[in-house]
């Protein structure tokens, strides 16, 4: 930055911002547009360009003079690189250069939103698998075969390894409250609660470590212009991983451009920069080539992010009508030695359920395995399988139905903090889906449905994701453009990305409606940090703070175009292409001040040119404001005439028209508690012979807030829903208890549903209308549905033959023993 | 990768021909040699494409059986009306493997020498004696749930991952091959896969450069055919444990054909022939059932995680057993 910086912005007239903090509720123009776009089950904009090939991802992109590099892991647990000898892979035909810069390379991967840079410096091996070098070739095929055949001389010490979670636990240690998602939380006495109860539960569940594996492989195609660095990456959050990579290079992070305009999934493993950035950015510059590095499967899974295996107390105090007084849900997870991260199991504990005595803890060991970090829905996706578990337990011990105990222990506020809850649907979405799915045919008395050679069940659980809102800006610009059939198009910009989850398309259904143009009057351009900085797509929050960023600067636009036509902009309708007048305004008092101010300062002067007989200098006349009356002369809005945007646009600079907006998290989320709610239902089948497990099929009922694409948000809801059954029955990240090698380290030994394990999914959508959450009323729905839907299963299968696993995936091999007869 | 020589063989002597420096290999499906040459788990350095050669028929043979090419998709031979008719337990098998993409590549001859799924035989930096003979198992003391119980070694527990290999060891199939030296011969599939005692990287009985052509199978087997598959999830799984049945319960309610072969639980596709004998004749009582599975898992041996496949064959044993009995009775 120039010291001329500060003053020029000073200066120069800054871009027209619409900026809101949200400090209280705010109304939604989505209520009154003309077309109603929003929340319309459109298909995806991109779809097209998708299945056709033509969505270019990093590894597609073609720089010319481009080069291939490959990953060298490291092959032993801990110890120390003592030489890596290139001399090795010389011989290699196409073989360019091993890079290894041991200071600069990262150690893993980076956490979301953070603007350092992740652990760098890999002489010393923290786990198998962890990037030591980059061999670099003409082709991908050679850099593979160098990165093979790489000879690296260690200092083993994988026997001082700690690998093992269970065999850790005994070296648990508190985790950083500072630098968490959650916090540890007392109130009341829980452990006494817990012995004055009349009734308690008190027990551990383990979830294992579980792998992101997104679709598109981590990538990033890195070259510099100059002391400028391009890179092309696979990243769901662009604005802060810009600034860990100028932070990783001792960069000025004007210096530092990140493109991802379409990534294949990161289920959390890309909100931060992974280690093959930075190694591609150093080869880069060292061979002054463009350079290429995409991670194969098994480095994806060895060397990004896992979730953490966690071990869970849940303990609750009650009386014997299941009132709760105790909630306690302790928490040990794992990460990285030196690592902050925890998995925040307990965010909705906070506020799930009643209970004056509360507790959630936080401890963590250190371990030799791949860092741990976020994977979709961090916190409440293995959360609430202890929690819904417990109280599906607890339900079972009283005789009381599950629903009916969740609906007496339904707060009337946040138990933890004395707020309200912004909105909270959590037994109106039980009761919906108890209805559609036919939760009154469930026998109470569990291994009581035999059809075939299946013992059936049915279970459920309550879904909370907390609601979240961050720092977020957008420009939007109309300008004309004869190839379109208005006459007019608006542009939107942000370096928001679309992760697959449907950004494109419910952006551009945001800024159609706002700006009354079609959907294909809209060019959404999204994945590049020469954009106005977004918080990217992570934690359910892109929608909210991107998207309302997005609206804001239409917004902006609209109160810019009712300015230029003499309307009020709470009187303007934008419907194809067309401005007209509806409605009548309603002044505020402080307009009415202003208005009549301005008359009497127009009057003033006039009065003083027409006694003085002295011209007003264009300089000054031009600083006069004009009132609304002067202004509503220009166009006609009478007879319910309209005016096109197209013509409006025209007599404009450059023919167009540009403004930009930016949301920020204000008062309302200390004010209020927001979350979605939900309830997810399972019906499985186990098998009696070999208990094998098969989900028949499941309903999930969610409620937030407004939706802005029924189709895209059901397909997140069914993708969740396809992740619990994963979650519950599946997935588990398996290392090698001696060497710490990651087992199964691709997607056919790591299980994940096949199409054959996925049933029928049913999914209802609550109306709900949520002011306090930002201007477009919506909350997060990417993460809600995963959120409870193992613990249906797993309550399902207790209600199928009545065996209760605590331990997860639940695999036959656990079942097999106890299966009734 | 290692970098390789390739070339495409137009009829089978011309294969065998190609393949006499010792570092090569047939190439069909490829869909697990590829696999194991990214890994660099196998690296010949001569791939020998075989996809040419016409053994792609499907014939019936004098004696009533059929003649199957090595080269034959396992999604055709599945859907073969002759296969579905006379050997549903083939059908049933290979449709229990894999996907249906794999199945539109992977071939009759090449589903027969699939490699064990053992992780530490996948991952070139860990020691595994079947790929680095004298580096020892890291599976017996490690992550072993999917691997064998029987036939197993104190060097490899590794499990045999076909399904149609176990269809195939039901049936008694022969495997017709091509020697390097222009010689045919005929092995029985009992004889084809070698146990693995001190020598798990030799896993059949093929010499260097030998070629599967043809699959023989004896005339159809009557009675009621059934293939289980045990897996942790619905599609796309190898076994855990799998049984394939042919039983012919007669008139009087006595099992008076039994054949058994399992997946999953050996080194190789398992029968046990004495056990089939054992319920030969019987009514198929529990007790009966009982000993027969005695007798199946006498030597069985469990390395921790995959103790449970023990209770796991007896219980898909019984359930064979009694839905065949009761089918009839139905």
């Amino acid at each position: 930055m120039s010291l001329l910086d500060p003053v020029l912005e000073a200066v120069l007239p800054s871009e027209p911002t619409k900026k809101l903090t949200m400090d209280d509720a705010v109304d939604s123009l989505f209520d009154e547009t003309a077309s109603q776009l929003v929340g319309k089950p459109i298909n995806r904009v991109d779809g097209s360009l998708k299945v056709s090939g033509q969505a270019p991802y990093t590894a597609e992109f073609y720089l010319e003079g481009q080069v291939y590099g490959v990953l060298v892991g490291a092959t032993i647990t801990k110890g120390k690189v003592k030489d890596i000898d290139s001399r090795s892979v010389e011989a290699i035909p196409g073989i360019i250069k091993v890079v290894t810069d041991p200071k600069h390379f990262l150690r893993n991967a980076q956490q979301g939103g953070e603007k350092k840079a992740p652990t760098q410096g890999v002489t010393e091996v923290f786990y198998h698998g962890q990037p030591i070098a980059a061999v670099i070739a003409e082709t991908f095929e050679a850099a593979t075969e160098g990165a093979k055949a790489l000879k690296v001389t260690y200092k083993d010490e994988t026997e001082d390894a700690v690998i093992d979670f269970d065999s850790a636990l005994v070296d648990a240690h508190p985790v950083n409250e500072a630098k968490g998602s959650d916090k540890n939380h007392k109130q009341g006495d829980p452990e006494q609660g817990l012995i004055d109860s009349e009734v308690s539960f008190d027990q551990v569940y383990h979830t294992p470590s579980q792998s992101n594996s997104p679709m598109e492989p981590h990538a990033t195609l890195a070259h510099w212009e100059g002391d400028k660095l391009i890179m092309y990456t696979a990243n769901q959050m662009l604005a802060s991983c810009k600034q860990q990579v100028a932070d990783a290079l001792n960069l000025d992070k004007d210096n530092v451009q990140l493109i991802a305009r379409y990534v294949g999934g990161g289920f959390g493993s890309k909100l931060g920069i992974a280690p093959e950035s930075i190694a591609a950015a150093i080869s880069a510059k060292e061979l002054k080539r463009p350079v290429l590095i995409v991670m194969s499967r098994p480095q994806v899974m060895e060397s990004t992010v896992r979730r953490s295996d966690t071990r869970q107390r849940i303990a609750i105090g009650c009386d014997k009508n299941g009132i709760i007084n105790t909630f306690i849900h302790n928490t040990v997870t794992s990460n990285l030695p030196g690592e902050s991260f925890f998995e925040p199991t307990a965010l909705s504990t906070h506020y799930l359920y009643r209970g004056e005595n509360r507790q959630v803890d936080y401890q963590m060991v250190d371990v030799n395995k791949v860092l741990s970090g976020s994977m979709r829905a961090p916190g409440e996706a293995v959360g609430l399988i202890a929690v819904e578990c417990a109280m599906d337990e607890l339900a079972i011990q009283l005789d009381i139905d599950p629903i009916e105990l969740r609906r007496r222990n339904e707060p009337e506020q946040d138990p933890s903090k004395d707020i309200p809850f912004s909105t909270r649907q959590l037994i109106a979405c039980m009761e919906k889906g108890a209805e559609q799915f036919g939760w009154e045919k469930r026998n109470k008395t569990p291994a009581s449905r035999l059809e075939g050679d299946w013992w059936l069940g049915i279970g459920m659980a309550g879904v909370a994701r907390g609601n979240k809102l961050k720092l977020s800006e957008a420009r939007a610009t109309l300008q004309v453009d004869d190839s379109k059939t208005l006459g007019v198009k608006a542009i939107i910009e942000t370096d928001m990305t679309d992760i697959g989850t449907g950004s494109y398309t419910v952006f551009t259904q945001v800024a159609a409606d706002l700006l009354g143009l079609p959907v294909d009057h809209i060019e959404m351009k999204l994945g590049d940090t020469s954009f106005p900085p977004a918080v990217g797509s992570g934690g359910s929050m892109g929608a909210a703070s991107s998207g309302s960023s997005i609206y804001l600067a239409c917004q902006q636009l609209r109160e810019m175009l009712a300015d230029k036509v003499g309307l009020y902009p709470d009187t303007i309708q934008l419907h194809n292409g067309q401005i007209s007048k509806v409605g009548e305004h309603e002044p505020t008092v402080t307009e009415a001040v202003i208005e009549s101010g301005k008359k009497v300062a127009t009057e003033l002067v006039e009065k003083l040119v027409e006694k003085t007989q002295v011209s007003i200098p264009e300089s000054v006349s031009n600083i006069l404001p004009e009132s609304q009356e002067v202004k509503q002369n220009r166009y006609d809005f009478s007879h319910s005439q309209s005016h096109s945007l197209a013509d409006i646009i025209g007599q404009y600079e450059d023919q167009k028209l540009s403004a930009k907006g930016q949301i920020e998290p204000g008062n309302n989320e200390k004010s209020h508690r927001q979350a979605s709610f939900g309830a997810n239902f399972a019906e499985v089948a186990v098998h009696r012979v070999t208990g094998e497990i098969r989900v028949k099929r499941m309903t999930g009922v969610f409620a937030a807030g407004r939706i802005l694409n029924h189709k895209t948000a059901t397909s997140q809801c069914y993708g969740g829903m396809v992740f619990g059954i994963g979650s519950a029955l599946m997935e588990e990240v398996i290392h090698d208890k001696h060497d710490g090698r990651l087992c199964n380290h691709d997607l056919s030994e790591y299980h994940i549903p096949v199409n054959a394990d996925v049933p029928q999914l049913d999914v209802i959508l609550l109306e709900e209308d949520d002011p306090y959450t930002n201007p477009m009323h919506i909350k997060g729905i990417g993460e809600t549905a995963i959120s409870g839907a193992a613990a249906a299963i797993a309550n399902a299968v207790y209600n199928a033959v009545g065996i209760r696993i605590r331990d997860f995936p639940i695999t036959l091999d656990k079942l097999i023993d106890q299966l009734p007869d | 990768m290692k970098r390789f020589e390739y070339i495409r063989a137009l009829e089978p002597q011309q294969a065998v021909m190609f393949a006499t420096p010792k570092e090569s290999s047939f190439i069909a499906g490829g869909t697990n040699l590829l696999d194991l040459m990214k890994f660099e788990i196998e690296t010949p350095r001569k791939l020998v494409d075989i996809t040419r050669l016409n053994l792609e028929q499907v014939e019936t043979t004098a004696e009533g059986g059929l003649r199957i090419g090595a080269l034959v998709t396992n999604s055709d031979l599945a859907a073969h009306p002759v296969v579905t008719s006379g050997y549903p337990v083939l059908s049933r098998a290979m449709l229990a493997g894999a996907s249906g993409q794999l199945r539109n590549k992977a071939t009759t001859g090449g589903n027969l020498l699939q490699r064990t799924r053992c992780y530490y035989f996948y991952q070139p930096d860990s020691p595994c004696n079947k790929r680095n003979p004298g580096s020892g198992c890291p599976a017996i003391n490690g992550e072993n749930r999917r691997l064998a119980i029987l036939g197993t070694s104190e060097d490899c527990i590794a499990q045999h991952p076909s399904d149609m290999a176990v269809a195939m060891r039901l049936l008694d199939a022969t495997i017709e091959t091509l020697k390097a030296d222009g010689t045919t011969r005929q092995i029985p599939i009992k004889d084809f896969y070698c146990l693995p005692k001190d020598t798990p990287n030799i896993e059949t009985v093929l010499e260097t450069g030998e070629l599967i052509t043809h699959i023989v199978l004896p005339a159809p087997v009557k009675g009621m055919h059934t293939y289980d598959k045990v897996r942790d999830r619905a599609s796309y799984a190898f076994a855990l444990v799998s049984c394939a049945a042919v039983i012919n319960v007669n008139s009087q309610g006595k099992l008076d054909t039994v054949r058994l072969a399992f997946g999953g639980i050996g080194s190789k596709p398992w029968r046990n022939e004495a056990v089939e004998a054992l319920l030969t004749g019987t009514d198929g009582n529990l007790d009966i059932i009982t000993q027969a599975a005695d007798l199946l898992l006498k030597d069985a041996k469990g390395y921790g995680q995959n103790d449970f496949k023990i209770p796991l064959t007896r219980r898909l044993l019984k359930q064979v057993i009694q839905r065949a009995l009761a089918s009839k009775g139905a």
